[in-house]
């Protein structure tokens, strides 16, 4: 029974601090390239400050969209939220762990993406199509590469649960040339998946180079700070995911002591600094890419991730 | 004991082949320069987390050669002698990028699938696998890429994946000296003295 409380007091801390940490992450990281770039920029609570004065204003919709315009920005974020409760932070072993499949939270951030893109078709306008119509090109080429990471990890260490995979990993199993291979395919797929692919800054409203920012173009009000919380969230959610894979250390579980759970947030804070600084760094030093770009720049994703699986595999077959 | 797992050697030598990939996904010299860069401090990584693991302070040795060479010297002498013979940002790719992977992608295959002939233990067939990928693509973009950066970058991807492999095979003699064998041959291929490029 207590090992139960427990580990429900830490889902909910769990989500209480991704809620809380994700705008603050995209204020550190605004600031970050600001300061790579020499700019002063805007201190790290300004998304937060955003997202207050958005909530405050009254939203302003347009006329011939339908119930779904209205409703995807919850429903998305309602996604996101759910996928950023799956993926263990600080603790393991968490009351949601039989869920904590990564092909559910992949499916949770597909669902999210596709009723944004229809969201953006529905309000009948250029930009929304335009933003559609990229997101799930992007779409189409990520999420096959990331079924193939996930294919990958699962022949490595047996599972597709995060914490069994997260265990396997700290305990030494599952450390193959192929691992190394499926991470960076991991990174890459995060990386297109977060809207970050180095075709504009995300932070941009020139239309013709927007990505995600599209899609909320007609969003106005609590809505458009729902969907800038959800793009936050998802930014934190996968700094979470990469970090726990890359350095699956640190995790308090319930049956751990005071000590451990102590030790457990410093942890988590230093992974996703450690890979916030290095997306500012990589978002600072890179050159643009064109739009057909973006297909090899995945195409070199899915390949690893194949790679991974076919090396896995054959490391199966093989022993 | 160190504490130090010999399995996470292996994942950082799935970095380095994916470095060799992403050395034939660069359109740009700089970039070429910079990919080849990164998969040399991932040999380096490589090298020095097992000869911590195994307790074999030759291959720490090693790690800090093939950082030194390939990881500083190289990538700043091509720049430097990119910039003076004066060869343009573009990189030659024949064939393009998209064949060039799909091509890569067969050679590590074919990598594979000769080291399951192997009488080798499983895991020793998989490390051969992986060096074997990384020496053919290594190859691959010396062959495949025109002018003096290209070709320059293939042949010391191509002497990273011939140490890749010395560095995994636990008590490989005289590892530090042919280590600095294949580098000082792979400069003498690629740079006159004056820091030319050939």
């Amino acid at each position: 029974m207590m090992r139960i409380s427990i580990a429900a007091a830490a889902l909910v801390v769990h989500v209480a601090l991704m809620l809380a940490l994700a705008p603050l992450l995209v204020g550190c990281l605004r600031w970050a390239e600001a300061r790579l770039m020499g700019r002063i920029g805007p201190p790290p609570l300004q998304p937060w400050h955003d997202l207050r004065r958005l909530a405050l204003k009254q939203p302003v919709l347009a006329e011939n969209a339908s119930w779904l315009f209205r409703a995807a920005p919850v429903v998305a974020f309602a996604a996101t939220l759910s996928a950023a409760a799956l993926v263990p932070s600080f603790a393991s072993g968490m009351l949601d762990v039989p869920l904590a499949d990564l092909v559910a939270i992949v499916g949770l951030l597909a669902l999210a993406r596709c009723t944004l893109a229809l969201a953006g078709l529905d309000a009948g306008t250029a930009f929304g199509g335009l933003g559609a119509s990229r997101t799930m090109t992007v779409a189409a080429l990520a999420e096959p590469a990331m079924l193939l990471v996930v294919f990958a990890l699962g022949l490595l260490v047996g599972s597709t649960n995060l914490d069994a995979i997260l265990a396997a990993l700290s305990d030494g199993a599952g450390l193959r040339a192929s691992l190394g291979l499926a991470l960076v395919a991991l990174v890459m797929v995060g990386i297109a998946d977060c809207g970050r692919l180095p075709l504009a800054s995300p932070a941009t409203r020139l239309e013709l180079t927007m990505l995600q920012e599209a899609l909320g173009l007609e969003y106005s009000g609590w809505y458009l700070a729902l969907l800038q919380w959800t793009a936050a969230l998802k930014l934190l959610l996968w700094l979470t995911l990469i970090g726990t894979i890359l350095l699956p250390f640190g995790l308090a579980s319930p049956d751990s002591g005071l000590p451990a759970w102590l030790l457990a947030l410093p942890a988590w804070g230093v992974k996703v600094g450690m890979l916030a600084a290095g997306l500012a760094i990589f978002e600072s030093a890179i050159g643009g890419m064109r739009w057909a770009r973006a297909a090899e720049f995945l195409g070199v994703a899915a390949a690893l991730g194949l790679l991974a699986a076919v090396l896995a595999f054959a490391g199966q077959v093989l022993t | 004991m160190t504490g130090a797992t010999p399995g996470f050697g292996a994942v950082l030598s799935g970095l380095v082949l994916a470095a060799a990939f992403g050395l034939l996904y660069q359109r740009r010299a700089g970039g070429l320069i910079n990919a080849c860069a990164l998969q040399a401090w991932a040999l380096a990584a490589a090298a020095a987390w097992q000869g911590v693991a195994w307790e074999a302070p030759e291959l720490i040795v090693v790690g800090c050669l093939v950082l030194a060479a390939n990881g500083v010297a190289l990538p700043m002498a091509l720049r430097r002698g990119a910039r003076r013979a004066g060869i343009g940002p573009s990189v030659v790719a024949m064939p393009g990028i998209p064949v060039s992977l799909l091509t890569a992608a067969a050679l590590v295959a074919l990598a594979v699938l000769a080291s399951a002939t192997m009488a080798s233990p499983a895991q020793a067939r998989g490390e051969i696998a992986v060096d074997l990928s990384v020496v053919l693509l290594g190859l691959f973009t010396l062959a495949s890429r025109r002018g003096g950066p290209g070709e320059a970058v293939g042949f010391a991807a191509t002497a990273n994946g011939l140490i890749l492999g010395m560095v995994e095979v636990r008590g490989m003699p005289l590892v530090a000296l042919w280590t600095l064998a294949v580098l000082a041959l792979g400069g003498a291929a690629m740079l006159r003295p004056g820091g030319q490029l050939r």
